[in-house]
């Protein structure tokens, strides 16, 4: 059969420059809409106040980026999130130790949630959507067993009648309100996650087996590939980030609140499959995670800058997400490799 | 055996008569056509299934046979060509219409039949539930006297203990005797069985011989399809082979088994004079010792020596899928130990398999091979990323020199090795497949089907590199159902049959007869 080729259309050269920078298009206008209208809105104090609530939300998308790259999806970020909370002041509050102790805390919980979500996973055989759900439950619940349901806060007397020997140290408190010349510290450790999520990603030999198990995790275990250890780490790096998330945002409120956290799942995963209709590529990665996590920051600090309640928020985030999956599902030719395993 | 000339094909098809010349068919298709789109699937198939005899029906992948029997059993309403129950002209539309002619179907997927999650009783009962004669809102214990009657005219001893169970919890054999009983409980003129012994042992497929012949003393007509030739002989009073769409050949008992399996191949079986330099490898490679492959297979012991292409023929369901990815650690063998130079090999997983240089080219390409929109470079490096990277870091210019080599060593017909392999053609992909294994110098390359869906040309290609590979000094071993694809490429024969060795032999040594003769051999 003669093979006879013809340059792309017009109407499809069109068609694949939406795709590939309609989002960033959608950004900047909004951007620029803001700024133009919003006196308030294009200084630099409420950029990176905008950019330190976009962290959270941005550093728990990444964990679920990965999960989303293995084929899967971590229902228990959220959770992890509210554990981290809880473990941090527990620590200062409880025991009196250092803010660094109780970093330590943090992380080890989070690994250990991983390693949880890993074994039910990869060991177990349960899919992921419904170990991560479980798992979800079980740590909301279980965290509230040590504190009898009760939020963590200096000064709160405990079960044997005792006033709580410690209190926030103020090192710890500094992970949210330090900065690095002008730029608020939480900022930072976004940009250097998403630095290392892509580096990871797109440049190292385990972001590309991540890729491969999720693409075909039969073609990949035929070619010699470790799928359910590749499946594993991805759930591990997961609850890591939620677990820095949390640092963030216990660091933030200053006390166990037993519901922080709980609200982040959602947004999370959004902004990842926000982050997939970035540049086209209709596949998880990290820009695209931070990007979508900027889109829904504009355009909340927009709309709170014009005068909408904040009840008008979840609307906000919901449109840009099926604005978002416009572009990838409905107007791209690229067919969407987000397959999650069953 | 004198070598038999291909059938030319259009040839119509005959009719088999009755050897005792008694009675007219219980059922019979005549002249049934059924096209999918401008693809022609069956091309005027007549069959006659007589009543107390069972028919059996062979045919290769693709021939039509499940196409078939989905127009017997209602699945297809908009075929071509008439169905004659009883000497009377019948429509068969839907599974209902074919139940109300008398004719049951047990297809092959028992889990796309059995209905999860519901009791045995319950599954039992459960053609007349959905028609409606027994009361949908009805207790169980209601349903047991009559699924216990439904059990016991299949001669289930099954207690109220097993009735009331969850379906899964029946193994494979019980949940496709509970699918025969429910299909009897019907009283069928006609019982289609799909290949009913695939998932069964051998005292399991004893167990349902002996129903089908009991059936068949009731007068019951059976069409039996399967794969195994040595069911054939054991049950069936008739022969049909579906090939490419028609009937190409019948036969009644005593069979002439070689000359079934030539029909059922087809032309590809012609003795051509074949140019092949034979090479013979002296260095054992891989030593099998008492491998068992399937459940109910002997073990077998053979050794796979370098410097050589072994070819392994087999009809669909020989093992030979089952041999390849057990070598490479994809599965597990049921029993046995293998050595690879003498050393003992137990791949845990595929990257066992990996790292001693033992490769495989899976049957499956789209399923098992291909990563959707992966370009040719990523596919290519896949399984030699640690030669691709410095300290986990890829780098991009070793990948791409990996993907160019692979690229224009195999004359890949691609834009660049960006390219995506999922927008290649099947011949091409496949080179990309087989090639990123053989750029990185394989020990042992297992080839599973390797020229499926491959135009000539490239089919062409990768059985001379096959060979190049071997005469270097590697063990390269070809699994095929095609005697001709195997003439082509092998120095070395093995012929499997139901998981064991029929046949060893080097290829200038032995003709196509013998080969076919073997592949119908049975134990």
């Amino acid at each position: 059969m003669p093979e006879v080729q013809h340059g792309p259309t017009m109407a499809i050269r069109i068609q694949d420059a939406v795709v590939k920078y309609g989002f960033i298009a959608v950004t900047v206008i909004l951007f620029v809409f803001f700024a133009a209208t919003e006196p308030a809105f294009a200084t630099s104090q409420s950029m990176f106040s905008m950019l330190k609530f976009a962290s959270v939300t941005a550093i728990l998308g990444l964990g679920v980026t990965f999960t989303m790259v293995v084929g899967g999806l971590d229902l228990s970020i959220g959770s992890t999130a509210g554990l981290a909370v809880q473990l941090a002041a527990m620590t200062m509050v409880f025991y009196n130790l250092t803010g660094i102790t109780a970093v330590v805390a943090v992380l080890l919980g989070g690994l250990g949630v991983g390693l949880l979500n890993a074994f039910l996973i990869v060991v177990c055989k349960i899919p992921d959507l419904l170990a991560t759900l479980g798992v979800m439950f079980v740590i909301q619940g279980a965290k509230l067993i040590p504190v009898s349901g009760q939020s963590v806060s200096s000064g709160m007397v405990l079960r044997d009648g005792s006033v709580a020997p410690g209190s926030f140290t103020s090192d710890f408190l500094k992970i949210d309100r330090g900065s690095v010349g002008p730029v608020p510290l939480p900022v930072v450790i976004m940009l250097l996650l998403v630095i290392v999520s892509w580096f990871v990603l797109s440049r190292t030999t385990l972001g590309r087996l991540m890729y491969a198990v999720g693409a075909n995790p039969e073609a990949a275990r035929l070619a010699g590939v470790r799928v359910g250890l590749y499946r594993g780490l991805a759930y591990v790096i997961s609850a890591l980030f939620a677990s820095v998330g949390g640092l963030i945002l216990v660091s933030r409120i200053g006390q166990g609140d037993v519901n922080a956290g709980s609200s982040s799942l959602l947004e999370a995963v959004a902004v990842a499959l926000v982050g997939t209709s970035v540049l086209g590529l209709a596949k998880p990665n990290a820009w695209g995670t931070l990007l979508g996590a900027l889109l829904v920051g504009i355009v909340l600090t927009g709309l709170t800058m014009k005068g909408f309640q904040y009840y008008h928020q979840d609307t906000a985030k919901g449109l840009v997400l099926i604005v978002a999956l416009l572009f990838s599902f409905t107007i791209s030719r690229r067919k969407v490799r987000y397959t999650p395993a069953t | 055996m004198s070598p038999n000339p291909p059938e030319p094909s259009g040839t119509p098809a005959t009719e088999p008569t009755d050897p005792d010349g008694q009675l007219p068919p219980v059922l019979e298709l005549k002249d049934i056509t059924m096209s999918f789109g401008s693809n022609e699937v069956l091309k005027g198939v007549t069959v006659g299934l007589h009543a107390g005899r069972v028919t059996a029906l062979l045919g290769a992948n693709g021939a039509g046979k499940s196409t078939l029997i989905k127009v017997l059993s209602g699945v297809y309403p908009s075929h071509g060509g008439e169905v004659v129950v009883a000497g009377v002209s019948a429509t068969i539309d839907s599974p209902m219409t074919a139940a109300r002619h008398g004719v049951q179907t047990v297809h092959q997927r028992i889990d796309e039949s059995i209905v999860p999650g519901l009791t045995v009783a319950e599954n039992l009962v459960f053609e007349e539930v959905v028609r409606g004669e027994v009361p949908r809102v009805r207790s169980l214990r209601k349903l047991l006297p009559r699924a216990r009657e439904i059990a016991t005219t299949l001669g289930l001893d099954w207690s109220d203990a097993v009735l009331t169970k969850d379906v899964f919890e029946l193994g494979i054999a019980d949940s496709q005797m509970l699918l025969l009983a429910r299909a009897l409980s019907q009283r069928p003129r006609v019982l289609v069985l799909d290949e009913p012994t695939s998932t069964l042992s051998a005292s399991e497929a004893e167990r349902l011989f002996a129903l089908v012949r009991r059936l068949c003393e009731e007068g019951v007509a059976v069409l039996y399809v399967t794969h195994r030739l040595s069911e054939v002989r054991e049950l069936a009073a008739d022969l049909v082979v579906l090939r490419d769409g028609r009937i190409r050949s019948s036969q009644h008992a005593p069979f002439d088994m070689p000359a079934a399996v030539r029909s059922m191949l087809g032309d590809s079986v012609v003795d051509s004079g074949h140019d092949l330099v034979e090479q013979r490898g002296t260095d054992v490679a891989l030593s099998l010792r008492g491998v068992q492959l399937m459940k109910r297979a002997e073990p077998i012991d053979v050794d796979l020596r370098y410097g050589e292409v072994t070819g392994v023929v087999g009809l669909i369901g020989a093992g030979k899928s089952e041999l390849a990815r057990g070598i490479f650690g994809a599965d597990r063998f049921l029993a046995g130990e293998v050595t690879l130079d003498g050393k003992p090999y137990r791949p845990r997983h595929t990257q066992d398999a990996v790292a001693n240089g033992v490769y495989l080219v899976p049957e499956d390409r789209a399923a098992e091979a291909m990563l959707p929109g992966w370009s040719l470079t990523w596919t290519a490096t896949l399984p030699f990323l640690r030669g691709v990277s410095r300290l986990g870091v890829l780098a991009r210019r070793k990948e791409q020199e990996v993907g160019q080599a692979v690229l224009s060593d195999f004359g890949i017909v691609a834009t660049s090795a960006d390219q995506p392999v999922d927008s290649l053609s099947g011949g091409n992909q496949q080179k990309v497949v087989v090639g990123r294994w053989m750029h990185a110098g394989p020990r042992v390359l297992l080839l599973d089907e390797p020229f499926r869906g491959v135009d000539i040309g490239a089919r062409g290609d990768i059985s001379r590199r096959a060979r190049d590979l071997a005469a270097a000094g590697a063990c390269v071993v070809v699994m095929s159902s095609d005697v001709e694809e195997i003439r082509e490429i092998a120095d070395r024969i093995l012929v499997m049959v139901e998981g064991e060795l029929a046949l060893d032999a080097y290829t200038t040594e032995i003709d196509n007869d013998a080969i076919v003769t073997s592949m119908s051999e049975v134990a």
